[in-house]
């Protein structure tokens, strides 16, 4: 237990010194957060709507969607 | 039916968009990975600080280009669920499964691996870093092919059976998915060509520092590392591109005829060098070509037959064999496709009204016409051309480029092993700095052959872009085509600049004090 907890720890300060002493990373950083939050909130949320998931709520429904789709389009 | 053509137009502009901004960032990760990672087994046998310099300056240029790139790829998952809903539900867990699998390793390998590479110099062993970073160089090569056998399916689809009930195909046979060999020859051609760009980005780097006098012999070091990488990449890629050829002969013999520009084929087939497409002419002019050279490329056969556009669609195609067969032309495959199509009508109607009699034998009717079934789509042959000039031109200046970079590789060892003098010169600068564009648009023109060359299909001869994509409007797919533009470019604009602030540094002082965690 002793030995899980002060591999627990390493693995905890390897993040945090290296996060803590980070000089271009922390540009980095802020670009990935930015992004992220642009890709995961904003486009995902408002503009990036899975179209099937959000208008059918069974696979069968989405199955039988997706076939009108291809013989009637 | 003007609105589906629109939304189909720029679904295919903004995936294009999407996927050409994310390739811009993966080969130089998959490149500069292993460069780094050769750098450091040098630093672990040498224990030499010049190359933990060396090395530690790349690492920073490859942190830049990771953190720009992370998650651009992710953005195509997206456009699946909304603006091609009828692709993404069609092609099942065929294309899921290899995506999560991508997903789970660069997940894991991201959280782990890349920390102890860039926070773990003072916390880890100098054998366990050495590992960890080597665990990222393939790592990524390992995660790049999860993504392109999910490609290499599209072009090539085997290992599935539709299922109807489902609308969907269900795949039958793992291993023929994953070992496809238009899969493996994918993964080498993409993989190798991403270290010759890797090479030909710090051979250009190089050259900026060194002509500025500053850091030579990390510039030096850098090269001769670079260029030995490079070579071993692109003898690798042109090996592979040579599979891909006899391939692409075989399992899209269309997209090798745009690539030629080739509408009318015959044995000893000519392969051009440089020429201008007429697509209303169907030839092409002013061309210069090697005699017989598409014969051997194609079938390794001089006196081959090729097949071109014209042959192709009234049904004359070679076998796997390279045998000259007359086979189905393609307007009797858009009867077949419609035939298949019907019988999915019937079979809709038949589960509907509960009668089983009906329903299998519609079933079975699908399944006797399912090979052709997006040619049910199409209006005419024609339809089933891709853009033949845009092919050629991709096509050719891929090989020519290729055939300069092989060229780069060899001159950068002669200098930097026998002409040491010449490496800090203006004109190696030149050299270097306008390798750097050529070998990122050469990169691209490899995806264009590969992609626009397979038009009209996102499955190939299964399902065409025009009944893919989503019942969503122009309007809409216009707006976040835009917005993806503005912050892509952004984006590119952000690790563009962050990047040469790097290099400038570089070639203002001499890189001497080497501060483990600062990256």
């Amino acid at each position: 237990m002793g030995n899980l907890h002060s591999s627990a720890r390493k693995v905890l300060d390897l993040y945090i010194d290296g996060f803590k002493n980070m000089t271009v990373g922390r540009k980095l950083w802020t670009i990935i957060l930015i992004k992220v939050f642009l890709l995961f909130v904003v486009f995902r949320l408002f503009f990036f709507p899975n179209i099937l998931k959000e208008n059918y709520d069974t696979d069968d429904d989405r199955a039988r969607a997706v076939a009108r789709e291809l013989t009637q389009r | 039916m003007e609105d589906l053509i629109q939304v189909v137009d720029w679904s295919r502009m903004q995936f294009a968009l999407t996927a050409i901004v994310h390739w811009l960032f993966v080969p130089l990760t998959i490149g500069l990975s292993l460069i780094i990672a050769v750098m450091e087994t040098i630093y672990y046998r040498s224990r030499s600080q010049k190359w933990l310099k060396t090395l530690k300056f790349w690492m920073t240029l490859f942190a830049i280009n990771f953190a720009c790139g992370v998650a651009t790829g992710i953005i195509l998952e997206f456009e699946f669920g909304t603006n091609w809903s009828n692709y993404s539900w069609f092609v099942g867990d065929i294309f899921g499964a290899p995506l999560a699998i991508e997903g789970l390793l660069a997940f894991f390998m991201e959280a782990t691996f890349f920390a102890v590479m860039f926070f773990g110099w003072k916390k880890v062993s100098p054998a366990f870093h050495l590992a960890s970073t080597w665990l990222v160089a393939v790592g990524v090569s390992l995660s790049a092919l999860w993504i392109l056998i999910a490609n290499a399916w599209m072009q090539y689809p085997v290992g599935m059976e539709f299922e109807p009930d489902q609308m969907r195909n269900v795949m039958s046979d793992f291993w023929a998915v994953a070992t496809s060999p238009v899969a493996i020859n994918k993964f080498f051609h993409a993989v190798t060509s991403g270290w010759v760009l890797g090479a030909v980005f710090v051979i250009g780097v190089s050259c900026i520092i060194a002509a500025r006098g500053k850091n030579l012999a990390m510039a030096k070091d850098s090269v001769k590392v670079a260029g030995w990488i490079g070579l071993a990449g692109i003898i690798f890629t042109m090996w592979s591109g040579d599979g891909s050829a006899v391939q692409v002969a075989r399992v899209q013999p269309m997209k090798l005829a745009a690539m030629e520009g080739l509408y009318k084929g015959d044995v000893g087939q000519d392969l051009i060098g440089v020429g201008i497409v007429d697509e209303k002419a169907r030839e092409v002019k002013y061309k210069i070509a090697i005699p017989k050279g598409l014969s051997v490329l194609a079938n390794h056969d001089a006196d081959s037959f090729v097949p071109g556009i014209d042959d192709l669609l009234e049904g004359i195609a070679i076998t796997h064999q390279g045998d000259t067969i007359n086979t189905v032309s393609y307007a009797e495959r858009i009867e077949i496709g419609k035939a298949a199509q019907q019988a999915l009508r019937d079979y809709e109607q038949a589960r509907k009204a509960g009668d089983n009699e009906a329903l299998l034998e519609a079933a079975a009717r699908i399944k006797d016409n399912y090979k052709y079934f997006g040619y049910g789509f199409l209006s005419s042959p024609d339809a089933a051309v891709p853009p033949v000039a845009l092919t050629f031109y991709a096509f050719h200046f891929m090989v020519l480029a290729g055939g300069y970079l092989f060229l780069l590789m060899i001159v950068a060892l002669f200098v930097v092993y026998r002409r040491p003098r010449w490496f800090d010169t203006r004109l190696a600068r030149i050299i270097g700095v306008l390798s750097i564009p050529v070998v990122w648009i050469c990169s691209e023109a490899g995806w264009i052959v590969a992609e626009v060359g397979r038009q009209p299909w996102t499955i190939q001869d299964i399902l065409p872009v025009g009944a893919a994509v989503s019942a969503v409007t122009a309007q809409s797919v216009q707006l976040t085509f835009w917005l993806f533009a503005i912050v892509f470019a952004a984006l590119l604009a952000a690790e563009i600049s962050i990047m040469c602030k790097e290099v400038k540094k570089a070639t203002v002082r001499e890189i001497t004090d080497i501060n483990d965690n600062k990256k």
